[in-house]
């Protein structure tokens, strides 16, 4: 299916409203080179982007979202602060549902801004909010920076936090890990007997590949510094487990997850993000009392996303991709910033969607 | 026009599918000399049989290019997103069988379950700067179920042969690959992991769900079913 022209228009009319909020219009090319991606997101995005090469530069993807060659294209040579407006077709390879669109439009908004970050999130979220004002969509809101703070605040080992952060966006594996390092999963039968082992290396064989003995041996230390740390307290797994379970109304979940802040110090400062970023979508005339906010929202869909995370989504069409979304991608800025970082905040809205849910086609 | 069983071109897997056809009593051979790819059929009324390389098949299974194929079923799901709208699996046919597995080397002791290999590409990405390797022609199948195990950090690289080898030759960490008996693969100091398989693989017969069948057509199928006793 090709882009029609009724929703280029729609495009252009909302690059037009993104540019009167002040955003500077850039360009991207459509094909990208795949490294930068792979590395980011992992093998994972081929199995959603297109790729192809020819035998000069190698692997190129076409291009499966902005927010990549915008963000490189600030780490270079961007001013500060800065928004961006941008406007094109992004492709999604679709192995599964021959109905989902394989290419289609996006308009984002991006804000580069150190000061107040609730203000740059609560911008953000306010203006696409007018800009699908009369649409049947309704928001979904959640703060993987939380969950970020409550793993840092855990008493355990270095090692423990490092493998959950690395699996917040992947909730059944964080899962596992929460499991095993509380005891509640048993330990695999091939580690206790590694552990026990007198000579670990009896059954090594010959030695092949890159990864050297002196690896291996790493590794088995590490595995029994891990067995000789205790589990997670009970009441450390309860309140994680309480956090990941909040989903309410925003105010509300506000006032639940500082009550769980009086337990777990460590998210105080995170929570009190939320409660000023609720009181600047309010200020902006969202009205936060029907806003619903979900702890674990985000994390199964939005991986690079480390603050603030929204959606809007079509009512009574589940079925459909949100015609919206967005967040804050601090951490996407240093990894992409070669020594560089600055906080980062932004979202997309799918102009053929908005247009079908106004006419009716969908 | 006929009804077009499509049946590997060569080696084992072809002998066998015949085989399995003659006990059957359907005869399917090679029309010429060995070198030619035209078949014949006897047994059954209006069945032409196209060889074609196993890889190939499902393509045209899936294109409708022929009714019918016998190919492996690591093959079909590999090539064919939502395979089982666009082909029917008819029968096994009891032979083929391979398992796809992911084996990493046997110096790696401390590597037994997925968990365990997930651990190891944190800790190789943060040593050798890049992703491990991992040397397969099964892309779709290994990426999928390394998801579902929640594995990060590794590369897929494309090894169309001889992939039990490039552990040894470094140009991978790691492979998944089928293997029957595991041979090979203790031969080349690898080892499976006990968490590692992905698929149970053997040859059977499809039917191509959106294939055109005209009466004719519809007729000899519903014949050829009949004296196979499948579907």
């Amino acid at each position: 299916m090709t882009v029609g022209l009724a929703k280029r228009a729609e495009a252009a009319r909302v690059r037009a409203m993104f540019e009167a909020a002040g955003a500077q219009p850039v360009e991207t090319s459509v094909l990208q080179p795949a490294e930068a991606l792979l590395e980011l997101y992992g093998e994972d995005i081929r199995a959603r982007a297109y790729v192809t090469s020819d035998a000069l530069r190698g692997e190129q993807m076409l291009r499966p979202d902005f927010t990549v060659p915008v963000v490189q294209m600030h780490m270079q040579h961007g001013a500060e602060p800065a928004r961006y407006t941008y406007s094109g077709e992004v492709f999604r390879r679709q192995e599964d549902d021959a109905k989902r669109a394989n290419e289609y439009l996006q308009v984002g908004y991006e804000v580069f801004e150190r000061d107040a970050p609730h203000e740059a999130d609560a911008e953000v979220f306010a203006l696409i909010s007018s800009v699908l004002r009369g649409l049947p969509v309704r928001a979904a809101t959640g703060d993987i920076g939380i969950l970020l703070a409550a793993v840092d605040g855990l008493k355990t080992t270095d090692r423990r936090k490092a493998a959950l952060r690395r699996h917040i966006w992947r909730p059944r594996r964080f899962r596992a890990l929460i499991d095993r390092f509380s005891g509640r999963a048993d330990v695999p039968a091939s580690r206790v007997a590694l552990l026990a082992a007198e000579d670990a290396f009896a059954e090594a064989g010959v030695e092949i590949g890159l990864r050297s003995k002196r690896e291996v041996e790493a590794r088995i230390a590490a595995l029994r510094e891990d067995s000789e740390a205790g589990p997670l307290a009970q009441g450390e797994v309860e309140l994680m487990d309480a956090i990941l379970s909040v989903q309410e109304m925003l105010p509300h979940a506000v006032e639940h997850l500082s009550d769980i802040a009086v337990d777990m110090p460590a998210i105080a400062d995170a929570v009190d993000g939320l409660r000023r970023r609720t009181g600047a979508l309010a200020a902006r005339g969202v009205d936060v009392a029907q806003l619903s906010f979900e702890a674990s929202y985000g994390r199964a869909s939005m991986e690079y996303y480390d603050g603030f995370v929204f959606g809007f989504y079509a009512e009574a069409r589940a079925d459909l991709p949100p015609v919206a979304s967005g967040g804050r991608y601090d951490a996407l800025t240093r990894q992409l910033g070669q020594g560089g970082e600055i906080p980062a905040v932004g979202g997309v809205v799918r102009p053929g969607l908005m247009l079908g849910l106004k006419e009716g086609t969908l | 026009m006929s009804l077009k069983l499509g049946v590997p071109s060569k080696g084992r897997l072809m002998e066998k599918t015949f085989e399995w056809f003659a006990e059957r009593g359907v005869s399917l051979s090679r029309a010429g000399g060995e070198r030619e790819y035209a078949g014949r059929v006897e047994g059954v009324e209006g069945v032409e049989l196209v060889l074609l390389s196993a890889g190939e098949i499902p393509r045209e299974l899936a294109a409708g290019r022929i009714h019918l194929g016998v190919t492996g079923t690591d093959l079909i799901r590999e090539k064919l997103g939502q395979w089982e709208q666009r082909v029917e699996e008819l029968a096994e046919l009891g032979f083929g069988h391979a398992d796809l597995i992911i084996a990493v080397p046997q110096a790696w002791v401390d590597v037994d379950t997925m968990d365990d290999l997930d651990a190891v590409a944190a800790a190789f990405r943060a040593e050798h700067g890049f992703r491990m390797r991992i040397a397969t022609k099964y892309h779709r199948l290994v990426r999928d179920y390394l998801r579902d195990c929640g594995v990060a950090d590794y590369q897929l690289v494309d090894s169309q042969g001889a992939t039990e080898g490039t552990v040894k030759n470094e140009t991978a960490e790691a492979i998944a690959d089928i293997t029957s008996t595991g041979d090979t693969l203790r031969a080349n100091h690898l080892k499976i992991l006990s968490d590692g398989l992905i698929l149970r693989s053997s040859a059977t017969l499809y039917r191509a769900r959106n294939a055109a069948v005209s009466n004719g057509e519809r007729e000899a199928l519903a014949a050829l079913v009949a004296k196979l006793e499948v579907g």
